[in-house]
């Protein structure tokens, strides 16, 4: 999910023609549902979207710890905070099977870092958003991870093997997490006016960036169709979008909690709620570095990674020196 | 059901005996998930979460049975939540900020060389339920100390840089390792009563386990000088305060809100 | 910015005496023992473990792939293409 919006980069346009039966033969098997595992002969073009996706899916994982991991220290019961810091390390923990899967096509972990840390990889925009109160992780693990859950479903199906063992193994860790988060929104909807309040205003801040995450409308997502055909993604934007909407809105309305959309309304025929215009300028102003949050997620990745890296180098060293000794044995 | 604790005189001095090893439980295990996004490799970053996690669940059992024993229908967060600085019985040790990676495995190394011969020692207490508590305890402790252990060794043995702040780590954090060896009458009391462990007779194992971990590491143990204590009787370092403060603050900025 | 990488691990784990180790995924770790700690704090977060083998990444030769109709070059190769699997001599420059 975390990607389903990213996906409208250029490279894929830009491979070397490759031999006509090879990619013939390629695209037969994906259209048989072959898995295509790491050593198989790939198009450039198919490695290198993979590589993009799979690793800003995995930067969105370690990046989305942050904002949720700002209330970790402040969680308002113990359930709560066990239940939190369980729910970000299982994120921590995504981003780890993602960057594997992503270096079984030629990329080391050290250059996704680097690519992140710098500013030329792409996350997903909703994590530059701050978390302002408790309600804010309710409001995360009700939405975020609602609409995670609508694309990486069908990621489990995707045709790069790797990804989709990923995938699955990601999903089977989901099931808490967006309970978690309803959970906490339906607590506070039936405490004090206060936690109502709380939690009203966090729908407000959270809703219409949700609804961004899925990307594009599909008339503005020109470089979809490789992605479709080679069945990395299953689905287009606004079908997701959709499906999330129609979700997502009765839950709200069970929660007693309004949408701040003013045209929000069902259509009985066929069944959809309609909802109003996205700003798309924010979005791509998001997406630009120029969100709330942008700044400070990288930094303190950076930070982290920056910070940390004598202990890195400390247990090379140890490794190595061991290894020498080893060998004068 | 709450053990076998003769009489009612001992129900306060087990209850008193309980919330602190419950206020060192959740006060580590605090100060560890405020790693979470700032640890050195992301293998890490789900280590000390795990840590956390423990020590946090530790915690959650043991504020249950201090409340259970209490009698007065306090729960869990009441006592993690509503209790000021100086009523928390935590160590020192588990309170002093996390530091640089080389501070926060010092301190865990310290503590855990203590809690695993400790929760074992536990686990033969005629009190079952801190009995069964200690029992799953101190296989997560075995696990705490040799993580800790094991890159306590790597950063002494590793660069230049890492062992000097392993160094200073250790000399740091050595004059609260005193306080947990220390006897007061309450322990005196459950000590008599066959509940507690006698905390001086796991010093041997304990200092064995350091000392092994400092040589591997081409570290010096610092020498004993003056232990800081108090942490028994509430007279805490200046740093519980901000971390109460933080961790307590929703539940006293909403009072009577259930979350 | 660079640094060495920290060597790359494949992670077989066995959760059931009587089944055989599965491999689940990969840990970065300097050494053995951090990657069987890794390992193990990755991958068995949920009681998923009673044995965890750890190998180098590329200390593992794999088969050639299947399909004999895809026009490949068929070698007995490394599992997959990593960049720090193929050693590089120094004066080769930026590779």
């Amino acid at each position: 999910m975390y990607t389903q919006g990213l996906l409208h980069g250029k490279d894929e346009d830009r491979a070397a023609p490759e031999p006509a039966e090879k990619l013939a033969a390629f695209q037969a098997r994906i259209d048989s549902e072959d898995k295509i595992e790491p050593n198989d002969w790939m198009p450039e073009a198919y490695r290198r979207t993979l590589i993009r996706m799979i690793s800003q899916h995995a930067h969105s994982e370690i990046v989305g710890m942050l904002p949720e991991g700002n209330w970790i220290t402040r969680a308002p019961s113990l359930r709560r905070k066990a239940a939190l810091l369980a729910k970000v390390q299982d994120e921590g923990g995504h981003g780890l099977y993602l960057y594997a899967a992503a270096e079984t096509l030629g990329i080391t972990r050290e250059e996704m870092m680097e690519q992140l840390l710098v500013g030329k990889a792409k996350y997903s925009s909703i994590f530059n958003y701050p978390t302002l109160s408790w309600a804010d992780i309710g409001a995360i693990g009700w939405l975020v991870d609602g609409a995670a859950i609508m694309n990486q479903i069908p990621l489990c199906r995707c045709s790069y093997g790797p990804y989709a063992r990923a995938m699955i193994r990601i999903c089977r860790e989901e099931s808490f997490h967006q309970r978690q988060g309803f959970e906490i929104m339906l607590t506070l909807c039936r405490g004090t006016a206060e936690q109502k309040a709380m939690a009203q205003d966090a729908l407000d801040r959270w809703w219409w960036p949700s609804l961004m995450m899925f990307g594009p409308p599909d008339a503005d997502s020109q470089h979809s169709d490789l992605s479709l055909r080679w069945k990395i993604k299953r689905f287009s934007n606004d079908e997701l979008r959709q499906k999330f909407v129609d979700a997502t809105v009765p839950q709200g309305h069970f929660l007693g909690l309004t949408f701040p959309d003013p045209e929000l309304r069902f259509e009985e025929e066929p069944g959809h709620w309609r909802f109003g215009a996205i700003d798309w300028a924010e979005f791509r102003n998001v997406l630009a570095g120029n969100g709330p949050c942008n700044r400070q997620r990288l930094a303190q990745r950076r930070d982290a990674y920056e910070g940390g890296r004598w202990v890195r180098e400390a247990a090379i060293a140890y490794a190595e020196k061991r290894r020498m000794q080893a060998a004068a044995e | 059901m709450s053990g076998t604790c003769e009489g009612a005189a001992a129900t306060p001095a087990l209850q008193d005996y309980t919330l602190r090893l419950a206020d060192s439980a959740l006060i580590l295990g605090h100060r560890l998930s405020e790693w979470i996004g700032h640890a050195p490799l992301l293998e890490e970053e789900l280590a000390l979460g795990n840590l956390a996690l423990d020590l946090i669940g530790e915690a959650r059992s043991l504020y249950a049975y201090a409340a259970e024993i209490e009698g007065k229908g306090r729960s869990e967060d009441d006592l993690a939540y509503r209790r000021d600085a100086g009523q928390y019985r935590n160590l020192l040790l588990v309170e002093q900020p996390n530091g640089d990676f080389a501070r926060t495995t010092a301190r865990q190394l310290l503590y855990s060389a203590f809690a695993h011969p400790f929760w074992r020692a536990l686990a033969g207490s005629r009190d079952e339920m801190l009995a069964a508590i200690a029992a799953k305890a101190e296989k997560e402790a075995a696990y705490h100390l040799r993580h800790a252990g094991e890159w306590l060794i790597r950063l002494g043995d590793g660069t230049e840089e890492s062992h000097r702040r392993a160094q200073a780590a250790l000399d740091e954090l050595w004059p609260y390792t005193g306080e947990v060896f220390e006897r007061d009458a309450v322990e005196n009391r459950l000590i008599a009563d066959g509940i507690a462990p006698d905390p001086a007779a796991l010093r041997p194992e304990w200092q064995r386990s350091v000392a092994a971990v400092i040589a591997e590491a081409r570290l010096k143990q610092p020498t004993s000088g003056w232990m800081q204590s108090g942490g028994r009787s509430g007279r805490h370092s200046e740093h519980l305060g901000h971390l109460l403060a933080s961790l307590q603050f929703l539940q006293r900025a909403y009072p009577g809100a259930s979350w | 910015m660079s640094e060495t990488p920290m060597p790359l691990w494949e992670v077989f784990i066995r959760s059931r005496s009587g089944l055989a180790h599965r491999h689940v995924g990969s840990v970065h770790a300097a050494d053995a023992a951090m990657a069987l700690q890794a390992a193990r704090d990755v991958y068995t977060r949920r009681g998923e473990g009673l044995s965890i083998w750890v190998v180098p990444s590329d200390a593992i030769t794999a088969s050639d792939p299947a399909q004999k109709d895809m026009m490949f070059e068929p070698t007995a190769s490394k599992i997959y293409r990593h960049p720090t699997f193929y050693k590089v001599p120094d004066d080769v420059g930026n590779m």
